[in-house]
């Protein structure tokens, strides 16, 4: 009974051709339904918040290093309201750490992984012509860049940003001023654009796998995509209605978060109280917990594919490190409480959650062992995004380490709200996820410019950035463990016990801003690059997987034939072949 | 370029995008309505005393509430399974009806709103009016963006039927399990806020 | 549409129409038990007994559940294990004497 619609449905690829060619600048570039134009919007502003976000906390850590001296010169700039003599004021320095945290997770990493690379890769490697979609994937991007305005407005409003953490703990936040309003309000459209990504993911792996392409052939970055669009799915909505209830507490006056007899001030709040500060932190960390691990699997996926690639070997343990992949997804849901050892939790709870814990350090473990055996007895091209991918592995595996500590209960209740924190998923999210990320920009760039990144200006970029990531975090190890707690507007320089490691702060500060100077090149490669880049092929690392098979850069469509799927997604150097490589999409 | 099985069935998976679409989009919503569901048990068994919902709130109203969109589930499925043996007439009049059932319940919902307004019943008053408000609000909500994409297949949407009835049959089918879904939080949310 | 079809349709329209005399029935009587003020842990129990079988008839008849596809209960049954998490939650809250009211 179906009839071919000519006006409704393009069905002949001729009608889309000609459409195509119709569009002006504005649905080309902008508002574009194409998943490579989304994704690369989602990557560009990803990129700039992550620049911003960054920008926030150095100056951060200018009065962390020299507490209360003025700024010179930016402190001016930045005004008599938050650097009067350019003195940094503690209200402006709470809304910079509470902006730095939202803005790197919710505005730069995520976008940048799952956004950035999810939109632009996934659908080429499963051989797809676009996401299932298509305009759904356009309004994910464009909630996600409202709720980017409204947080970047946020700082223009009477009384600045939100300045209660990136946690926004109740009951602090309830009663903030109106940044925390339009922080909640960000909130609601970024974890919008978050549901309608993950829908859009999930449905594109599920249906739009090319011919051949099973389960158990897909490359583990789309398997890393796949899961982690299950966990924004299922994870962000419980933030959704802590965001809602708490827009409730601030907007309506209701007590969901406001214990009775709350004395603020001095004064007995006038509420009808009954409430429990306690919920939020549960919603908020079913949320976020998970939400680590979507900081972490997108990275996992791009490191996974770039060694495989650069050591001309298969990846050692693929379907353990899918299973392990799976699992880890599913445990990440029923350990969040171990946030919060320090709220009073009885023994019994303490004890399942610190289990929970333990167990799924184990996947993440294989992971990384399974990562690390594959280096094993390869011919190692060292180009620059295998440097990032490598520099991955210890760093991962510093921050996975040092979080075992925090997990048991015992050792956490001492090292809670310190800088050991601070550094612990520093190293996980700073070194590890952005030095994976860095590496999927070296190694999508061809395909998505069809030239090269300069090696020359990406090894100094990975150098200094590598020197410099070890500055900046690994004093914070030794700060938090000599007692110093985080948000601490003068970096601790009023606590007596704090004064031996003092100096470790002028350390860790130069390190960050020396580390900015080293992305200098990378900004500069990354334009120059677009324009005057080395020309490639259509496969220039000599990968095996299918978005290698589309022209680069890919036209609309991404394929002028439909590819289909013959074999693993890994076979390097298989014995008695042509070539050290055989990919997928050849028969 | 062509999205392939957005009207056709897609073999190993027997289904198309859009059905999946939807049911994740519901998977998600159940996650939303979980936390405040959960939410409401932890706050109402933390308080030293909470209201029995019929003390406040209007019982006989939200049964009739509750009938009214029932009757518009009804009506829904009878719009799908009209566009199934391709009688669109019949559709056009069981989705008007279903729109209708959908206003009815709003100008209810309305009245009841104004009314505990009136006797200075608010948000603030108290966590039991705090939690009836929230949730019923953010399931009103839900009510009006089912009616929005019922309305749009009742009307403009409904062009679709001429050049490719399939795909428009089954956009109703979508639209449909939206508005079950709606319908069976509310089925929910009554008896746990007027009855208990 | 073969008249197969139409048939099998005509047989869901039977089913629908039974399923909505159910649930008006079900509506009436759990306004009725709950004049009767029963005890509140046994009223509650009845209350979400009552509201739990006209929630599946809503989700497998109207939504067709009773005949999907197995991707579909697969991610329905992912979805009700991290449900059940989260109405865990309370009990993690109150659990020993993990509480802040007063």
């Amino acid at each position: 009974m179906s009839q071919p619609g000519a006006v409704v449905v393009p069905a002949s690829h001729d009608a889309h051709e000609a459409h195509h060619e119709e569009l002006g600048f504005w649905r080309k570039y902008v508002f574009s339904v194409d998943h490579k134009v989304i994704g690369i919007q989602y990557a560009i502003t990803g990129l700039l918040f992550l620049l911003f976000g960054f920008s926030l906390m150095m100056l951060m850590r200018w009065q962390l290093a020299y507490p209360g001296a003025a700024l010179p010169l930016l402190g001016r700039i930045l005004g008599e309201a938050r650097m009067p003599g350019g003195t940094m004021l503690p209200d402006f320095y709470n809304e910079l750490g509470a902006m730095h945290g939202t803005i790197m997770v919710f505005l730069g990493v995520v976008p940048l992984a799952v956004g950035g690379f999810g939109n632009f890769v996934l659908p080429l490697q499963i051989g797809a012509p676009d996401m299932a979609f298509p305009r759904l994937n356009m309004l994910s991007y464009w909630a996600f860049f409202l709720g980017g305005v409204t947080m970047l407005a946020s700082f223009l409003v009477p009384g600045g940003a939100a300045q209660s953490g990136w946690t926004s703990y109740a009951p602090l936040s309830v009663l903030a001023g109106a940044g925390q309003t339009m922080w909640l309000i960000g909130m609601v459209f970024l974890i919008t654009s978050s549901l309608f990504g993950a829908i859009n993911f999930i449905t594109t792996t599920i249906q739009l796998r090319a011919k051949g392409l099973t389960f158990m052939r897909f490359p583990f970055f789309v398997w890393a995509q796949f899961v982690t669009a299950f966990l924004l799915l299922l994870a962000f909505p419980p933030l959704e209605a802590a965001a809602v209830l708490q827009l409730m507490d601030r907007l309506a006056g209701t007590s969901f978060f406001l214990p009775s007899g709350l004395v603020v001030s001095g004064q007995v709040l006038t509420v009808a109280g009954g409430g429990n500060p306690i919920l939020w932190q549960h919603l908020f960390w079913f949320l976020a917990h998970p939400e680590v691990y979507v900081l972490i699997l997108p990275a996992m996926g791009i490191v996974a594919e770039i060694i495989a690639n650069n050591t001309r070997k298969p990846l050692w343990g693929y379907r353990s490190m899918v299973y392990s992949l799976i699992f880890l997804g599913f445990m990440s849901f029923i350990v969040w409480a171990h946030h919060m050892f320090m709220t009073g939790m009885g023994t019994a709870m303490a004890a399942f959650f610190q289990t929970t814990t333990m167990i799924i350090s184990i996947p993440s473990v294989v992971i990384l062992t399974a990562l690390i055996i594959s280096l094993w007895g390869g011919s190692i091209r060292f180009n620059t995004p295998m440097l990032f991918a490598l520099g991955f592995l210890p760093m991962f595996g510093i921050g996975g380490l040092t979080g075992l500590p925090l997990g048991l209960n015992v050792a956490d209740i001492p090292l809670h709200d310190t800088y050991y924190v601070i550094g612990h998923f520093h190293y996980v999210v700073a070194p590890g996820t952005i030095f994976a990320l860095f590496a999927g920009i070296y190694y999508w760039f061809p395909k998505a410019t069809g030239r090269r990144m300069n090696e020359t200006l990406g090894k100094i970029h990975f150098l200094g950035s590598f020197v410099c990531m070890n500055v900046v975090f690994m004093p914070m190890f030794l700060m938090g463990l000599a007692g110093v707690s985080r948000r601490l507007y003068d970096g601790g320089a009023t606590y007596a016990f704090a004064q031996p490691v003092l100096h470790l702060n002028v350390v860790s500060s130069w390190g960050a801003w020396i580390l900015a100077i080293f992305q200098i090149p990378f900004i500069f490669n990354f334009f120059w690059s677009i324009w005057k880049g080395e020309k490639t092929e259509e496969n220039p690392w000599q990968a095996t997987t299918i978005e290698w098979a589309s022209p680069s850069p890919p036209p609309h469509g991404n394929f002028l034939a439909a590819p289909e799927a013959y074999r693993g997604p890994y076979e390097y150097s298989v014995p008695g072949a042509a070539k050290d490589f055989v990919p997928q999409y050849e028969a | 370029m062509d999205i392939p099985y957005t009207v056709e069935i897609r073999r190993d998976t027997g289904l198309t995008n859009g059905k999946i679409g939807i049911w994740l989009f519901l998977a998600s919503e159940v996650m939303l309505f979980g936390a405040l569901f959960a939410s409401y048990i932890l706050i109402r068994s933390g308080a030293p005393t909470w209201p029995r919902g019929d003390t406040i709130l209007n019982v006989p109203l939200a049964t009739f509430n509750t009938l009214v969109l029932i009757s518009s589930s009804v009506t829904m499925v009878m719009a799908w399974s009209s566009l199934m043996r391709g009688r669109f007439g019949t559709f056009r009049i069981y989705m008007g009806t279903t729109i209708l059932l959908g206003c009815v319940f709003l100008v209810v919902k309305y009245f009841e709103y104004s009314h505990k307004f009136h006797d200075d019943l608010f948000p603030s008053t108290n966590n039991f009016l705090a939690i009836y408000f929230t949730l019923t609000g953010l399931h009103m909500l839900h009510v009006f963006g089912g009616m929005v994409v019922n309305a749009y297949f009742w009307g403009p949407g409904a062009k679709l039927w001429k050049t490719n009835p399939r795909w428009f049959t089954n956009r109703v089918e979508h639209a449909g399990l939206f508005w079950h879904f709606v319908d069976l939080v509310w089925i929910f949310l009554f008896p746990t806020l007027y009855l208990l | 549409m073969t008249s197969e079809h139409a048939v099998d349709i005509d047989k869901h329209v039977r089913i629908y129409v039974t399923v909505f005399v159910a649930l008006m029935a079900l509506t009436i009587v759990t306004v009725a038990i709950s004049r009767l003020h029963l005890p509140v842990p046994v009223a509650v129990t009845v209350a979400l007994l009552v509201a739990t079988v006209k929630g599946a008839l809503v989700a497998c008849y109207f939504m067709h559940l009773i005949s999907e596809k197995k991707l579909i209960y697969a991610v329905l049954v992912l979805t009700a294990v991290f449900f059940i998490a989260l109405l865990a939650l309370p009990a993690v809250t109150h659990s020993n004497g993990y509480w802040i009211h007063q």
